[in-house]
């Protein structure tokens, strides 16, 4: 970097080392900012090209104790935007540190001008950058492994781009011609070079070929949007791409084939599917169960009855019916609600958040779980999409009816001497009508069947208590419901 | 048989893949191969390496491990009873292809699928074989998508997981009638089951396990899924209710949508025709706006009569001409949700409108430097220096915002 005094008014012109001299333009950035002086008063040029017939003030030096904080973000930005080829970027950004000293938010005001323009330049090495690691394209030379691409890039990007192949290609040794830098891997360092010129690149080898048959194939030509194509790809990129010499004559042709495949008859059966039914699918599906469970005498033929359950619509967005477990005999039957989220993905009942606490208050009231056989009022789950979770939504009476069936038949095979209602999906189907839970709380009622229903709420609504006082007491409240079960069961 | 050279079968085994819809390269976690000194790398953001004239990007070596199958879906070249050529690659000749294309940088990495053959558990092991070989013996850290098959032991998806960014399964077509009559053997009972399954393994090893303290490697990259589109009579509205349901349920990274393409040899109970674009076009919009701009699967409906959104215009300016009374939005003073539904004003821009609010007031020209098209946005808004007046209530309103229908294909 060279920097000299220019005649009054005062000018400064500032010559950096190099096309993306970024610690230069810093230094004299820093300087002329902290003499307040102003951008129009600064001519930038990079490595020679800068105006020989001016002449320019040397940079005045930094004032003792005089300091001054950009955002991290510009640092960040300039050094990307440094390498975009306009030669006004050096002025841009000292316009913008300058700008940044009295109005420290004005990187925020994304519809300011010189910000807008910042975006701008960024944006192109961005792409720059990005199209270049997606279209170099190594051709292997010797047979010493070496690859060696030739690359045209719009912007001075090599030197930032660089370490992103040499992370990706780090077991290879590679090097990367273009028109005014060049960059080497020898499988432990960068090396940077001089430009180069197109033929000192090998253009050309074997596995071009297999390249050209994937891309010929992978194209389908009903399919033709050359606009799309050409605004991702655009020519200027194609004279360097192996595969894009066959893009016309994909283009040309694509419309007729299109056209064969719509217009060719279907033929006739290939000649091994025949073996191939024969061999995979002639023993015919076993029928979904007609009976629907009806003849079932025990759990695990009610279960397998129940997971192909049309009773109702709502096995249409579940991912499978959940069926009642536990022991066969057990003297007890939980009945819950519906399955939630998690008892719809592990097809299991009582996994999920409610499930777990309603384990825990059974521990602590006493009640011994592996006798106790759990299950829900309805086995799929309804709910509503929302974004990226699924909000639990409540079966209406027709699903709870529906899925009676099931629970009557589960009630059947096991004969408990309780029943515990758990909210009032629950109660509503173990008692054929709807109850007021908050009322008949701690109830036993005793259907004409004889099954003594004991009724309390379900441990969900538990989870649903925002105030930490009242969620204790009604904690403390379920866990003295679920000891009164304890003890009917053991007084059954 | 005539052996086929590897040049000849990756013919019939890309041609045969090119109709799966998917070629993402992102979404997995940064890796690359600076320790390994091995060769591939992901950083996030996926990269295409090269463009086909259908405008679709070519990141992945997409490819069939072989297109021989025992399954008959009506709409797949690959189906049993199709007279396309057959082929199988070793898993060599797929490790070779995915390493020599990949040191020439043509591609960030491999989407294996397959035909299944013998049985879904055999074909799948031989797909997770040629994961192993490429991240253990060959040291390679690209990208790996693995299609599964959801008829497989869930021992192999999890042994796939660990070697793969991402897998999918093919949900095939929206609704389980569809799958039922054009897909006989396949069940979309087994499809949803697969992808629950994947869903709880993932988050159980998304805990860092107690010895280690480490997360194990489980598909960074997530699940996606595709469907295809216009190959029944399903309308849109039913396909972005499946689409909001398999995004709620399990945690899908994608839904691909692939207008239905003829294909040679076509089954005779399939539609002729060129395929829907510009209707695949406009399901991906709407899925985006289910995603990211807040609108509910049943607004999108409410603007699309008949349960089909309208192919001339954006589903967003549809929204937004069926709610005028909404409409103009000041964009000195509106939500977040609000700006989001401006047509013409993406997530992006709306954030920079919110900080440039804390800072001053914006008037139109500021809208000018922010937005790609001020027309659009105009007739909506309300800035300094700016109202849209009558300009909003006008009857052709819609007729000067939908494009003009000369390079589009309106099918």
């Amino acid at each position: 970097m060279r920097a000299e005094r220019k005649q009054s008014p005062v000018r400064y012109g500032v010559e950096l080392d190099g096309e993306t001299d970024f610690a230069g333009w810093r230094k004299a950035a820093r300087a002329l900012v902290l003499n307040d002086v102003t951008p129009d008063a600064v001519d930038w040029s990079a490595g020679g090209d800068g105006d020989l017939f001016a002449t320019s003030t040397a940079l005045p030096d930094v004032p003792d104790g005089a300091a001054f904080t950009v955002p991290r973000e510009f640092v960040d930005r300039a050094q990307a935007v440094i390498c975009h080829r306009d030669p006004a970027r050096f002025a841009l950004l000292y316009r913008l540190l300058f700008r940044l000293r009295r109005q420290s938010l004005l990187l925020r005001v994304a519809s300011d001008a010189d910000v807008a323009r910042l975006r701008e330049l960024e944006k192109a090495v961005r792409r720059d950058i990005h199209k270049m690691r997606a279209f170099v394209r190594f051709v292997k030379v010797g047979e010493d492994e070496r690859y060696v691409a030739w690359f045209e890039p719009d912007h001075h990007i090599v030197e930032r781009n660089a370490p992103f192949f040499a992370r990706r290609f780090a077991g290879m040794r590679w090097a990367i011609l273009t028109p005014r830098k060049s960059v080497e891997w020898n499988g432990g360092e960068l090396v940077f070079g001089p430009g180069a010129k197109r033929s000192d690149a090998p253009s050309e080898d074997a596995t071009n070929e297999l390249w050209r048959t994937y891309f010929r194939n992978i194209f389908n030509p009903a399919r033709l949007k050359v606009k799309a194509m050409q605004a991702e790809m655009p020519k200027k990129y194609w004279r360097n791409l192996p595969e894009a010499s066959l893009i016309p004559d994909l283009i040309r042709g694509a419309e007729k084939a299109a056209e064969e495949m719509i217009e060719k008859m279907p033929t006739n059966p290939a000649p091994h599917h025949d073996a191939v039914r024969t061999r995979h699918w002639s023993t015919p599906e076993p029928e979904p169960d007609a009976s629907e469970g009806a003849d079932a005498t025990s759990i695990a033929e009610l279960r397998d009855a129940a997971s192909h359950c049309r009773r109702c619509p709502l096995w249409k967005d579940a991912t499978q019916t959940v069926f009642g477990e536990g022991p066969a005999d057990a003297r007890v039957v939980f009945v819950g609600e519906q399955p939630g989220d998690q008892e719809d993905i592990a097809g299991k009942p009582f996994v999920g958040p409610a499930g777990r606490l309603f384990d825990t208050v059974l521990a602590e009231a006493g009640v011994d779980r592996s006798v106790a056989y759990v299950t829900n009022a309805v086995k799929h789950f309804k709910f509503e999409p929302r974004g990226k979770r699924r909000i639990h939504a409540k079966p209406n009476t027709g699903e709870v009816h529906a899925c009676r069936w099931w629970l009557d038949r589960e009630l059947d095979l096991i004969k408990p001497d309780l029943a515990v209602a758990l909210g009032a999906t629950a109660a509503q189907s173990l008692l054929g009508k709807a109850v007021p839970v908050t009322k008949m709380r701690g109830n036993i009622v005793t259907r004409d069947d004889g099954l003594r229903v004991f009724v309390t709420v379900h441990p969900s609504y538990l989870l649903r208590i925002r105030d930490e006082n009242e969620k204790q007491v009604e904690r403390e409240r379920f866990t003295q419901d679920m000891i009164a079960v304890g003890r009917l069961m053991n007084a059954g | 048989m005539a052996v086929l050279s590897t040049r000849e079968k990756l013919a019939i085994l890309s041609d045969a893949a090119k109709y799966d819809a998917s070629c993402a390269s992102s979404g997995s976690k940064g890796r690359d191969s600076s320790k390994s000194k091995g060769i591939g790398s992901t950083e996030g953001m996926g990269i295409c390496h090269s463009y086909a004239p259908d405008g679709r990007c070519i990141s992945l070596l997409k490819i069939l491990l072989t297109n021989f199958c025992i399954y008959d879906c009506a709409y797949c070249i690959n189906r049993s009873s199709s007279n396309v050529q057959r082929a199988r690659f070793s898993i060599d000749e797929v490790v070779r292809l995915t390493i020599e294309f990949y040191k020439r940088n043509y591609i960030e990495g491999l989407f294996l699928s397959s035909g299944v053959i013998r049985s879904p558990d055999e074909t799948m092991a031989a797909m997770v074989e040629v994961a192993r070989r490429l991240r253990e013996e060959e040291r390679y850290n690209g990208y790996i998508h693995l299609k599964t098959i959801p008829e497989c032991a869930q021992e192999l998806i999890e042994q796939a997981a660990g070697y793969a960014d991402r897998l999918s399964i093919n949900i095939e077509l929206p609704t389980d009638d569809g799958v039922k009559r054009l897909a006989p053997e396949k069940k979309p009972e087994t499809i949803r089951l697969s992808m629950a399954r994947f869903r709880a393994k993932a988050e159980e090893k998304a805990e860092p396990t107690l010895r280690s303290r480490k997360r194990q490697r489980f598909a960074p990259g997530g699940q996606s899924t595709q469907m295809i589109v216009g190959a029944d009579d399903t309308n849109d509205a039913d396909i972005l209710a499946t689409s909001a349901r398999l995004y709620g349920s399990y945690r899908l990274k994608r839904v691909y949508y692939s207008a239905f393409s003829p294909i040679p040899d076509a089954s005779r109970v399939l539609p002729a025709m060129k395929p829907p674009l510009m209707r695949e076009h406009r399901l991906y919009q709407a899925d985006w706006l289910m995603r990211f701009y807040g609108f509910g699967r049943d607004e999108i409906v409410s603007a699309a009569p008949g349960g089909m959104l309208d192919l001339s215009i954006d589903p967003k300016l549809a929204w937004a001409l069926a709610n005028r009374g909404l409409f103009p939005v000041d964009v000195n003073r509106a939500s977040r949700e609000m700006l989001l539904r401006v047509p013409g004003l993406g997530t992006k821009v709306v954030g920079r409108i919110l900080d440039i609010r804390r800072i001053r007031r914006l008037r139109i020209e500021d809208m000018g430097r922010l937005c790609a098209s001020v027309a659009k946005v105009r007739p909506f808004i309300v800035a300094d220096g700016w109202t849209p007046g009558a300009l909003l209530d006008g009857e052709r309103l819609q007729a000067r915002l939908t494009p003009k229908p000369a390079q589009l294909s309106l099918f």
